[in-house]
This record gives structure tokens, sequence and C-alpha cells, in this order.
């Protein structure tokens, strides 16, 4: 096969009057067109000449060096999720290129826009075990929407607008760009930058079909028990006022999944809460009673779904989404309507009757009041002394009044936070969520604060996944990001030992973490903080955090074996959830 | 659904590292690939791999769409057996004596249509263009004879309603930005043969 079909020609044609630049000195010129601020990387061998150029455009692009390459891209990643622009990396050969793998697959899986560059060696050394080269193009494959190897430096920029258009278009994702060294170092004649709009074989967004739009709208006016459930595809097409709208005109209540939060406020009359597997009780329960499920910009993931011969057997469902692969993927619809939400909602909602479901509603209040009496009361305002997770995401709420952006980690406080955590704007819940990578948090804080510094970042983690990721506190110290870190501390990785509890006997088998004192941690870092345990102290050591000028570590001690319910064990129906360990 | 045999085709993009892209789409759900077969296609420049798995329609319509999903793939088609043309390509080394001495030899090799393509003291190699049967009917028939070595290709098929790629490609090519729109094509042919 053939390299990528690059005008050549063209280029040494025009040399006489273009510019001699080397290929390193492309990509940052590609980056300013692209408009990208800031910059997560670390250098190393392969990529040297390119951090060679950067030291002359200093001043035009930001760039933040993290503590480890994972970290640069959970950076690029939460720069992504809090902006909706996409995220840059760059990073070495080799180890560098390598330790980006999680965070790709991360980004794959969650559909976020990022673009990395990673170095290589030279290309005649391609394929000799030469020191620091690895198959990153074959390595990042499955983890990648798009990546492509660059051996000649006049591919640059043809190269570099693709891998924007196509981390950003369409259902975003990860794109890499593998450079040799000698393409970063070449001269060739550089005739500008033009931005990709098209490519022959990528159709980012499969047309509209009027018709499934009219019989979608059909089926929502005949229904009398429709039930909205929508994802990050309202957040990602941007589509956020035009799927308020929707709702609002045919009175449907509307639950997220955990990567669609956020995307309308959370006390919005129509919002019934969190679907899966520690979701509310009442949308779990009455996905399995609505008559029509209109399923937005989601994939049925099966943390969703539950057992899938058990889901919504009795609903038609209609099926909203821009990757046409997703249709059928785990749930059959009757009505798939392929397209970008923020072309079919406004159709949708044109056609769609003006009604109040007002007894429909009235079903998912009860089930609250269920989940009230028998969950979150007690979650919230417990009467033990050990403090609850809940409590402290309540107490926060009260002081952010649901402005701040929330970056968790993975595991019992992230489902904690998402549960009671309260968003007014949209953009603000960043979390691992179809990956569920422990480590993700702190790094993750550190580039939705400079996606976002009009908002307040705050990054809830838990003692284990702070471990994972915790030398980035680093980056913080030197590139000052405004973060505040809240550390709910059980002293267990919770979530195993939830499940080692539950379906193992209480067979506690290495889930026991001995932490360090985060405190001296942080302070190490050039970090202040602070550790509580006491009720009496919560609030003021909260507002302090958020008072505090610049980043802040509170560490908050809270009860070592709680559990997070309500829960649809695995392999059960969403129906069947448990509100507590006796039902089990 | 019962699996049986599709054959999967899929014109694409001509570059370094999509037979891996599309590879792995399969493997990773552990599906084996009975063959895949890469060649140009009646558009210049436009690859076409033929893929053939064993599988039930519904698996094979979302491989068809994983497949298709790919940034550099234009189409990918899928079809049972009964609506393609196929043939694989099989060659056999037999040692030339046998063939000389024996005439009973000649004439099978004859019955099941094979061609000497090289004729050397030694040996001589037959190739037979054909089904999977029948090629390996000849396996059966030349072991006895002393048969040295054998090969078979990958499956390559064309698909009887198939009206080229020609028009397809304009179709795409419409799509770039400031023309009309082209309805939604996966939605439009759904109950067509040549379509997903």
């Amino acid at each position: 096969m053939e390299t990528l079909t690059i005008k050549k020609e063209k280029a040494t044609a025009k040399e006489d009057t273009a510019k001699q630049v080397s290929g390193s000195v492309a990509v940052l010129e590609a980056f300013l067109a692209e408009g990208v601020e800031v910059i997560f990387g670390y250098p190393g061998g392969a990529i040297m000449p390119i951090y060679d150029a950067l030291y002359d455009y200093n001043e035009k692009l930001k760039h933040i060096l993290v503590r480890h390459e994972q970290g640069a891209i959970h950076a690029a990643q939460g720069f992504a999720r809090a902006s909706g622009k996409t995220g840059v990396v760059f990073a070495t050969s080799g180890p560098g290129a390598t330790n980006l793998v999680t965070g790709l697959a991360d980004a794959m899986i969650d559909s976020t826009p990022v673009v990395c560059i990673t170095g290589q060696v030279f290309a005649h050394l391609l394929g000799t075990d030469a020191f620091q080269e690895t198959d990153v193009i074959n390595i990042t494959t499955p983890v990648t929407k798009w990546n492509y190897q660059v051996t000649d430096a006049t591919e640059i920029p043809e190269v570099l607008a693709k891998a924007f258009y196509i981390a950003g278009s369409g259902r975003p994702g990860p794109v890499l760009i593998d450079i040799t060294k000698n393409a970063q170092l070449q001269l060739f004649g550089y005739a500008g930058y033009k931005k990709c709009e098209y490519i022959r074989s990528y159709r980012p967004k499969p047309n509209v079909r009027k018709e499934y739009v009219e019989q979608a709208a059909k089926l929502i006016n005949e229904a009398e028990r429709p039930f909205v459930i929508f994802g990050q595809g309202v957040i990602l097409g941007k589509a956020e006022d035009e799927f308020k709208a929707f709702i609002e005109k045919a009175g449907l209540p509307a639950a997220w999944t955990i990567m669609g939060m956020s995307a309308i406020p959370t006390d919005h009359p129509l919002a019934v809460g969190m679907l899966g597997m520690h979701g509310n009780y009442g949308p779990n329960v009455l996905t399995n009673e609505c008559d029509v499920l209109i399923a937005v910009g989601m994939r049925f993931d099966d943390r969703v779904t539950g057992r899938l011969d058990k889901y919504a057997k009795q609903a038609k469902v209609i099926h909203l989404d821009i990757d046409p692969s997703e249709i059928d993927k785990n749930v059959k619809s009757t009505v798939p309507v392929w397209g970008d939400c923020k072309e079919t909602l406004p159709m949708l909602t044109e056609l769609v009757q003006k009604k109040e479901h007002k007894a429909w509603l009235q079903r998912f209040y009860e089930y609250q009041e269920k989940e009230n009496l028998k969950v979150i009361q007690d979650e919230l305002n417990p009467k033990g002394e050990v403090m609850t997770m809940g409590e402290v995401i309540k107490a926060l709420n009260e002081l952010t009044k649901g402005e701040a952006i929330v970056v968790t980690d993975v595991g019992q406080h992230q489902m904690v936070a998402c549960r009671y955590a309260q968003f007014q704007r949209s953009k603000s819940n960043v979390t691992s969520g179809g990956l569920g990578t422990m480590g993700f948090a702190l790094p993750a804080a550190i580039g939705a604060a400079f996606g976002d510094s009009s908002r307040t970042t705050v990054a809830i983690i838990g003692d284990g996944g702070f471990q994972m990721t915790l030398q980035e506190l680093g980056t913080i110290m030197q590139f000052k990001p405004d973060v505040k870190i809240i550390i709910l501390n059980n002293q267990f990785l919770g979530m195993v030992r939830q499940w080692q509890q539950l379906f193992h006997e209480k067979r506690y088998s290495f889930v026991d973490i001995t932490s360090p004192d985060f405190v001296q941690v942080a302070k190490g870092f050039g970090i202040p903080g602070k550790s509580i345990s006491k009720r009496e102290d919560l609030v003021a050591s909260l507002s302090g955090l958020l008072n505090s000028k610049g980043s802040y570590l509170l560490e908050i001690m809270v009860g070592k074996e709680n559990n997070v319910f309500p829960m649809v064990p695995q392999g059960r129906g969403v129906a069947e959830i448990i509100l507590s360990k006796d039902e089990l | 659904m019962q699996k049986q045999e599709f054959t999967i085709t899929v014109y694409t993009e001509n570059h370094i590292g999509l037979l891996n892209r599309i590879a792995i789409i399969f493997s990773r759900r552990k599906i084996n690939i009975e063959s895949m077969n890469t060649s140009p296609s009646e558009v210049p420049g436009i690859h076409r791999f033929t893929i053939v798995i064993n599988e039930t329609e519904e698996v094979v319509k979302k491989l068809v769409r994983q497949v298709e999903k790919q940034v550099e793939v234009l189409k990918a088609y899928y079809n049972n057996n009964e609506e393609i043309i196929w043939q694989e390509l099989a060659l056999y080394k037999v040692p030339t004596e046998i063939i000389a001495e024996e005439v009973k030899v000649e004439r099978l090799l004859r019955q099941h249509g094979a061609k000497a393509v090289v004729i050397r003291k030694d040996y001589t190699v037959f190739e037979v263009a054909g089904q999977r049967e029948e090629t390996d009917k000849l396996i059966k028939v030349l072991e006895p004879y002393g048969l040295i070595e054998f090969v078979r290709s990958a499956r390559v098929a064309i698909i009887k309603a198939s009206r080229g790629f020609h028009e397809k490609l304009k179709e795409f090519e419409a799509l770039k930005p400031g023309s009309g729109l082209v309805k939604n094509e996966y939605l439009n042919k759904q109950e067509e043969v040549f379509s997903m």
C-alpha cells in the first residue's frame, strides 16, 4: 500500500516563493491556525526538534509540562470536556507514546476530541529496534479514531488539518500523529495551512431522513408514558438548548447517563435523575414501564442497561445518534433517527405536540420519595458520627450553587458525586465514564482549569485513585492552575470492597489501602492543605478550600465501609434495582 | 439466526495501516477471518477488501457498520453466497514423472479443469480456479499420487447486484461542502441487497 497521497509537486513548485520551514514549525503553525492555546506535554529525544521550535513560540502557545504522559492526555481530556475544544498533547517516542495509551482508550470510549503528537525515531531506523522506538501506530490503532505516521515534512500541514478535523467532527475522538525525527527537522517549502473540511471517505454525520423524524414524532405524540434518556451526545453536539426545548414542549421526563450529566440543570423540573448501576430508583425502574423510550446521544452501555434481555422490552425505542454503528448495537430501535442531534432535535420539537404528562411524571416523584426515605436522607443527613461522602457533596453544592466544574475519579466517590452533585451549567461534570480510569481526576482537573478558568474546578478523588497520578501535583506547583482538590478518604478501595462485601462473602482481598499523609505530600509540592474528620469542620473547611487563593487540598475522612446504593447488581435487569443490601 | 458464510466487500482509500484497522475489528470480537483479500477495484486509486467470515447476519451487520465507521473506509457491503459470484485460486505441485507415466492422472486433472502453469522435469504445477469444494476435491484426488505442495488464495467475489462503485463515489464526492444534500443513503436503501 502507498502512503497518504499528498500533492508533493504542489509544494515543490511553490518552493521558490514559499518560505522554507521545518516540519516542527509546520506543526506549531498548524496549532496556531487551529486556535490551540494550551499544549500538555513532556519532551524527550525523538520530539526534541518540535520542542526546539516551541522555544520560539513560547508567547503564542502555552505549554504545560506534566509529570507523566498519562497526565498530559488526561489533562487534554479535561481541557476538552470543560471547554468544548480539542485538547492537544506532545509526547516523545517509545515510553512517552505508550504512556498515552490509557488516556487514548479513555478518550476513545468517552468520545473526547484530543490530538496527540508523538515523536518517532528517524525514518531510516524504523523497524530496527532503535532506542526508544516502539510501533506506536499499531499499538494505538484500536484506541484512536484515526492515526497516521508522518515520515516526510511536506505531509505535515495536510495531516494535521485532517487530524483536527477528524478529532473534533462527527462523534469526536482521539487522533494520534506520529512524526519521525527526520520529518521534524526537514526543511520544506511551506505553502501555508489550510483547514480540512472534507475527507472523501469520512462521513462525520449521516444526513437526516425526514421520514424517520416524522415517525419518531408520531410515536412521541401517541405515547402515554414517554421517557427520554440522554447522554453526552447532547453536550458534544452543543445541543443543550435544542434538547431543553424538545423535552419542555412535549413534557418529557428526562434522565441522564453519567456522561450526559450537566447538559440540563439538575434541578430542571423534567430532570428525573441519573440512569444506571448506581443511578436513581425512578429512572431505572420506569425504564421498564415507559411506552416510548427516546434515547438521545447515548450508547446503551451495559452499566446503563443492566441485563439486556430485561431492558425496556415493553417500549418502542427511538434512538437519536450521530454514529450509525450505535444504532441497534445493544438495543434494537423501533425508529432510528440518525444524525446530529443539533439538527434532529429541532426537527422533532417542531413536530411534537405541546403536552404535559403530569401523572406519569408523578410516578418518578413517587420513586424519588422512596429513594429519599431509604437511601438519600441517610446519606445526606447521616445520624452517625462518621461523615458520609454524600453529606460532603451536599455541603459543596450549597457553596458552589452548581456553578463549579466537578471532576471525579473512579469508584464510590465518583458514583456519590454524580448522584448528588448539582449542576447549573453544561460541560461541568468531567469524569471517566466508559473506561473507568482511576487516576483520571487530578490531571483532568488541571486540564479543566485551563479549559475554563472562569469557573471553579473541584476535583473529587478517592484515596486510591489519588495515589495513581499524584505526581501531577508537581504540574500544579509549577504552572498554578487553580484546582480545588477534595480527597474523600475511606481508607479502602471502596467500590471493590463493596462488591467483595456484597458478592464475595466479605472476603476483602487487597482493598485495604494505606495512604501517605496527603496534607504533607501536598505541602511538599507547595500546595496548602488540611485534613478533617469531624462534621463540625466540614462547611468551614469547604469554604476555606473554595476561597483559597490558588490550589488547595482538603482531605475528608469518611465512613470506611459505606456502600453506594441504589444498585443494579450485575446480571440483573434495571427494574431489579435494590435500595439496600438486605434486598440482595 | 444461524451462522453462515458471508462475504464482506469493503471499498477503501489505499492507506498503510488500514488492513490492521479492519482486521482488529474482527479479532477484537474473537471472530475468525476465513479469508481476506486486498486488491484494486474498478475505480482507480480505490482499494477493495474481500473478507469471508462465518457468522449470523445480525453479527455481520454490526461488524460492517464498525468497518464502515473507519475514517478511510468509503463503503462496506455484506452478502451471502447466493448474492455473489466467487472464486478462489489453488496451485498444486506434483511430480512430473507420475503425470507422464499415469494416464489416469492426466484425465483427472482435465476433469477438474486444472491447467498446467509450469512443467519441469522434476515437477509440474497445476492451477484450478473455483470454489472451495472443487479445489478441495482435487487435493483428495492428487494425494495418492504424491502431491508435493498445495496452496489456495483468498476468495475474490463479485456482487451480482452491484452496479459498480463509480456512481457511489460520485455521491460521496458530492458531499463536499458547498454542494446540495444527498439523502441519507444508509436509510434509503435499507431493503436492497446492495446495501448494509
